[in-house]
């Protein structure tokens, strides 16, 4: 198995991680970490991970997608998937994998765009807040 | 005459593959009149050269067949040419309307043509005759059940392809708007044709890149536990696409079936009229109908009771 | 008739489930299978190959045609010499999970195959068997 990784780039306040093909266990983790590294390093505020080339996700890789979602919901990033295609999407539903906690979108464009609305609300929420902290 | 193994008593006696080599002719020939002066013989069917043509054809490639393979295991490429063989004849007869029972029994046939020539060969040898007829009977036998099985293939691939356009037919996605479509099912909902529509559904939703897609089932007579499973799972898949399904058609019986059934449909959008779906789909989408002489303040006209008639709908009760 | 060929892939590592999802992958394909139906066998084999990976580490994958009824499928065993599922309902029932939250896989890798069949003895190791079979 060549090591193959697993593109991660910096658009704007965006990280688009984009998984091009079948990637083995380790490279999951590996994809993993170096997803939250990034976040850190970058202080990026939301995360794209693009699957629009993966031809199967099975429970392992759905745990991934989940998995990346929580922690980097934690280090305050939003998180969508994009690009599922129609054949997995079934498969997921007959696997019974619903993806928690995961929200997705049809296409990059799409994904941005929940990205920045997503974005507006968090700052419009803490405005609000802050507002109630000062008359308070 | 005796033999030594097994392998040789399954092959065809030399005798026999010479009788039937040299008077081959004359074997066709009474096939023949057996055939057209059978009382089964369709002649409007198929015209006398046709059948002719067909028989020499197979009574060759079976003659040839024999001779070069084991008779009994019908392997190699002389049988497979005769199953080929078969096929065609078999395709030809059923556009000509003959039943696969008739084309069988045509390969069936032969062997009665085959009697008098072997009881001449062997008319020393009642013994080998009986061994003999009995081998050809079997290899013709095989090749005349293999045409049911043939035909049944046949058959349930064009099933299978008529289902198809028919589902294509009765389930056509229509693009109702930008990034909204909508998918009326009508008919029984088992669980091949749910598979083929959440498909094709999925399908359209990634090629117009629809946000909402619409699910009408006004035309679905009953929505039972099972039909309720596979809306609720293309309502998931869909979700999981990254877009929306509503499911429009809800009516008071189906409402009721639901309920009684305790089927969960909690997170899953349903309204009673299409337009209702409609107009909901807009929503999500960001888009919204306007009347050509909109208000200054942009109040939006898409309620009910606005009369301005250069409006046009094609949903006049719900607008 | 010629010797159904087999296919057969060791599962030592994490790197060889990925095999396997090529091999039954490219298997699909060539025997016509369509599109979903191609997804939903390599992603049952990628469940049972990681099975065998993480709870046994160690066994066998064989991939082979059949045939029945006039018509042809594909088969795949999962074979291992593990200590085997203790409790084989529970396993098949939805919802039973094991470390880290993340179960068998079994219930929801029987959704996707036509026919599917277990043998498990504890202490002996697990034999787990899907077809799919080409419509």
């Amino acid at each position: 198995m060549t090591a193959f990784k697993v593109p991660i780039l910096k658009v704007g306040d965006v990280l688009l991680v984009s998984i091009q093909a079948d990637i083995d266990d380790r490279a999951v983790l590996e994809l993993q970490q170096r997803v939250l590294e990034q976040i850190e390093l970058t202080n990026a505020r939301s995360v794209l991970i693009d699957i629009s080339l993966l031809e199967m996700v099975d429970s392992f890789t759905g745990r991934m997608l989940s998995d990346i979602a929580s922690m980097a919901s934690i280090m305050d990033a939003a998180t969508v998937v994009v690009g599922i295609q129609p054949a997995v999407a079934i498969t997921l539903v007959e696997l019974g994998l619903e993806l928690k906690g995961v929200s997705t979108a049809l296409d990059v464009d799409d994904g941005l765009r929940i990205l920045k609305e997503r974005m507006k609300e968090k700052r419009r929420k803490r405005t609000v807040g802050a507002d109630e902290h000062a008359t308070a | 005459m005796t033999s030594e193994n097994n392998t040789s008593q399954a092959a065809i006696n030399p005798l026999t593959i010479k009788v039937l080599t040299e008077r081959e002719d004359e074997i066709l020939e009474i096939w023949m009149e057996n055939r057209v002066n059978s009382s089964d013989f369709r002649e409007t069917l198929i015209s006398g050269e046709e059948l002719r043509a067909d028989s020499q054809s197979f009574l060759r490639a079976f003659i040839t067949a024999i001779a070069n393979s084991n008779v009994e295991e019908m392997r190699g490429k002389e049988f497979n040419a005769i199953r080929r063989l078969l096929l065609e004849i078999s395709e030809a007869r059923a556009a000509q309307a003959f039943s696969p029972s008739e084309t069988a029994f045509y390969v069936f046939s032969l062997k009665e043509s085959l009697l008098p020539f072997l009881r001449d060969a062997f008319r020393d040898d009642p013994e080998t005759l009986l061994e003999e007829l009995n081998k050809l009977s079997k290899a013709l036998d095989k090749l005349g059940s293999f045409i049911f099985v043939t035909t049944i293939k046949n058959r349930e691939r064009v099933i299978r392809q008529q289902q198809q356009d028919m589902l294509e037919l009765s389930t056509p996605v229509v693009q109702i708007w930008d990034r909204i479509i909508c998918l009326p099912l009508i008919g029984t909902l088992d669980s091949r044709r749910t598979q083929l529509m959440m498909e094709r559904l999925l399908e359209r939703i990634v090629k117009t890149r629809a946000e909402v897609a619409i699910l009408d089932i006004t035309g679905v007579p009953t929505v039972d536990t099972q039909v309720a499973n596979y809306l609720i799972k293309t309502v998931t898949a869909v979700r999981l696409l990254g877009s929306t399904c509503i499911i429009t058609g809800v009516g008071p019986s189906i409402a009721q079936t639901i309920v009684h059934l305790g089927i969960d449909l909690s997170g899953i959008i349903t309204r009673n009229q299409l337009s209702d779906g409609i107009r909901q789909a807009f929503e999500m989408t960001r888009q919204r109908v306007v009347p050509i002489n909109a208000p200054p303040d942009g109040e939006p006209s898409a309620e009910k009771g606005d009369t301005d008639d250069r409006v046009q709908s094609t949903y006049s009760e719900s607008w | 008739m010629p010797q159904p060929e087999v296919s057969r892939i060791a599962i030592k590592g994490s790197e060889d489930i990925v095999r396997v999802r090529a091999a039954v992958r490219e298997a699909a394909v060539q025997m016509g299978f369509s599109n979903v139906d191609q997804v939903r066998l390599v992603t049952a084999a990628s469940e049972l190959a990681r099975n065998i990976h993480l709870y046994a580490s160690g066994g066998l994958v064989e991939l082979r045609r059949v045939h029945a009824g006039g018509r042809s499928g594909l088969r795949v065993d999962f074979e291992d010499a593990g200590p085997g599922i203790v409790d084989l309902e529970l396993a098949m029932t939805d919802g039973y999970t094991t470390s880290r939250g993340m179960g068998k896989g079994l219930p929801g890798s029987r959704r996707l195959v036509d026919d599917f069949d277990i043998k498990s003895e504890v202490g002996k190791g697990t034999l787990v068997t899907i077809i799919k079979w080409l419509l």
